[in-house]
């Protein structure tokens, strides 16, 4: 686990995943059939905030 | 009397209470020392040796306003935020108490310690070991109040502001441990040296000193955007989807930047391009985030013009766009050549932190703080539009004069004559300093001003005034028919 192998990984593998990470995320916020969960999700703090 | 009490027990809000009082009293105290400084740079004779020169008062500032102000705003705000979106009471019990305590006596350690010159010099990371060790603790107690609030929620959804509160809270521990590692000289003595040296330790202080401001000043106050703006506006967040990249992509990009705080240095080259791109991606989910908040308005674009709460969360969204695009620009290695060491930094600082961080701060207290003691709006409007003028146009002076000052200092000092003579002394760059200072000071004064009022409307709503008055620009017309869209 020297400097040269993490730098190597990061350069590498790491980058990779944090890039697929990212994609995903994208691919799952915008997925068919998300738009309803969404709008449930924003309307949570419109919700009574008084009292569960 | 004892009505709404009982309706609003189930929420642990005494401790948020606290938490807001002293934001506020923490925000006019940390204002007035920033007042200070500037006028100690305008005035050296201000400068009281040993304890109040600029040297202390500095770390006072910056850390009463950062940690103070903004620290207990975020506390407050993420314990009133995660309470109601989770339909949960805070986890812990009096744990919070302790996180409330705990983290005052954090701030008084930090504070005293500055000015008997008990300091480890790292940026936004001044305190000292034993101080260090304490916020941790502290910390962990926060992250566990909130961490617990969340797991226990009766709300399925993690609403997108607590997902921002959770980075902020577990990158700062992440990033506060790493920067302070550091061994201390003696058992008893308050002196410690950094467990890196070299260019190792001032990147390690600059990933920490950057992502405070990404993750600190960003990431937590953007938590607040996304509750309080729809419920000051009173609808959803323009596009929850474009919530979600704006999160990810930010978490994703922010904790790179760092670099570029070292350009031209002893860092290898590669480490500062990295910065320097990371810094411009950033653009990116900024004004995503800066769009989905103005968005949030659409169809209620009048609320700016009537409500003054609202004009001030827009003017902290607008101030987060162009600071956000301020800050990537001027982390390009040839603009950063020329901004780099000038004030023209200290001005995007406060583009920042006083347009996006205080305004949204404030706006979220006016509308927290009439929920949290019950009444039924803050005892003067016409104070919060005062507050918003005098805040704007103190910003605005401040932003601006720095930029004249900062670029006429990088001219200055990149002058040279035909024979390849620098033409100005680094002295003569501090003396034609002196209006921008007086200015500068006069810009940090009209917003303590607005901030003084703040406190005073602050205390007569808690105390249970309500002030009659008209709006500002005469009697409003009778009010129209409350049209409601079609369900």
């Amino acid at each position: 686990m020297d400097y040269h192998f993490m730098r190597e990984f990061a350069d590498s593998w790491g980058l990779l995943f944090l890039a697929l990470f990212f994609v995903g995320v994208v691919i799952f916020a915008f997925r068919p059939g998300s738009k309803k969960q969404a709008e449930d999700a924003a309307n949570i703090p419109l919700k009574d905030d008084e009292r569960p | 009397m004892n009505e709404p009490q009982a309706r609003t027990a189930y929420y642990h809000d005494t401790v948020v209470r606290q938490f807001s009082l002293m934001a506020v009293v923490w925000g006019v105290v940390g204002m007035l020392v920033g007042v200070i400084v500037a006028l100690q740079l305008a005035f050296p004779d201000l400068n009281i040796e040993p304890w109040f020169n600029f040297g202390r008062m500095r770390p006072l500032h910056t850390s009463a306003v950062v940690f103070a102000f903004g620290g207990n705003a975020l506390i407050a705000t993420s314990f009133y935020v995660v309470q109601r979106t989770s339909r949960a009471r805070l986890f812990g019990g009096d744990l919070a108490w302790f996180v409330f305590w705990g983290y005052q006596l954090f701030i008084v350690m930090a504070a005293t310690g500055y000015l008997l010159g008990i300091t480890q010099s790292r940026e936004y990371a001044e305190p000292e070991w034993y101080v260090d060790l304490w916020l941790t603790v502290v910390w962990v107690a926060y992250l566990l109040v909130f961490l617990g609030t969340i797991l226990k929620r009766k709300e399925p959804h993690i609403y997108v502001a607590n997902w921002f509160y959770l980075s902020f809270i577990v990158t700062i521990a992440m990033l506060h441990i790493v920067n302070n590692l550091a061994i201390p000289v003696s058992f008893l003595g308050s002196k410690s040296y950094s467990a890196f040296s070299g260019v190792q330790d001032a990147l390690t202080q600059w990933w920490y000193g950057h992502n405070a401001v990404g993750f600190f000043l960003t990431a937590g106050f953007l938590g607040m955007m996304y509750y309080f703006v729809p419920k000051q506006a009173n609808r959803p967040v323009y596009s929850y989807r474009l919530s979600i990249v704006h999160f990810w992509a930010l978490i994703f990009l922010y904790i790179w930047a760092g670099p570029h705080h070292l350009h031209y240095t002893a860092l290898p080259d590669w480490a500062q391009t990295l910065g320097m791109v990371f810094s411009i991606m950033l653009w990116m989910p900024s004004w995503g985030g800066m769009i989905n908040g103005l968005m949030t308005l659409s169809g209620a674009w009048d609320k700016i013009r009537t409500d003054p709460i609202i004009r001030m969360m827009v003017m902290a969204i607008a101030f987060y766009g162009m600071s956000t695009f301020e800050g990537p620009m001027m982390s390009i290695k040839s603009v950063n050549s020329l901004s780099h060491y000038t004030d023209w930094t200290i001005g995007h600082v406060h583009s920042g932190a006083l347009g996006w961080v205080g305004m949204i701060t404030f706006g979220a207290l006016y509308y927290m703080v009439p929920k949290l003691w019950h009444r039924e709006r803050m005892y003067s409007m016409r104070m919060i539009t005062w507050h918003f003028w005098l805040a704007t146009l103190g910003l605005v002076v401040y932003a601006a004069v720095m930029w004249v000052a900062g670029i006429q200092q990088g001219l200055m000092w990149r002058e040279y004559d035909e024979q390849g003579f620098l033409v100005y002394s680094f002295a003569e760059s501090v003396a034609a300093m002196f209006p921008y200072y007086v200015v500068r000071a006069t810009g940090g004064l009209l917003y303590l001003v607005g901030a003084l009022i703040m406190a005073y409307n602050v205390t007569m709503t808690i105390l249970g005034h309500q002030r009659e008055e008209e709006a500002i620009g005469g009697a409003s017309p009778a009010p129209a028919p409350n049209l409601q869209p079609a369900q």
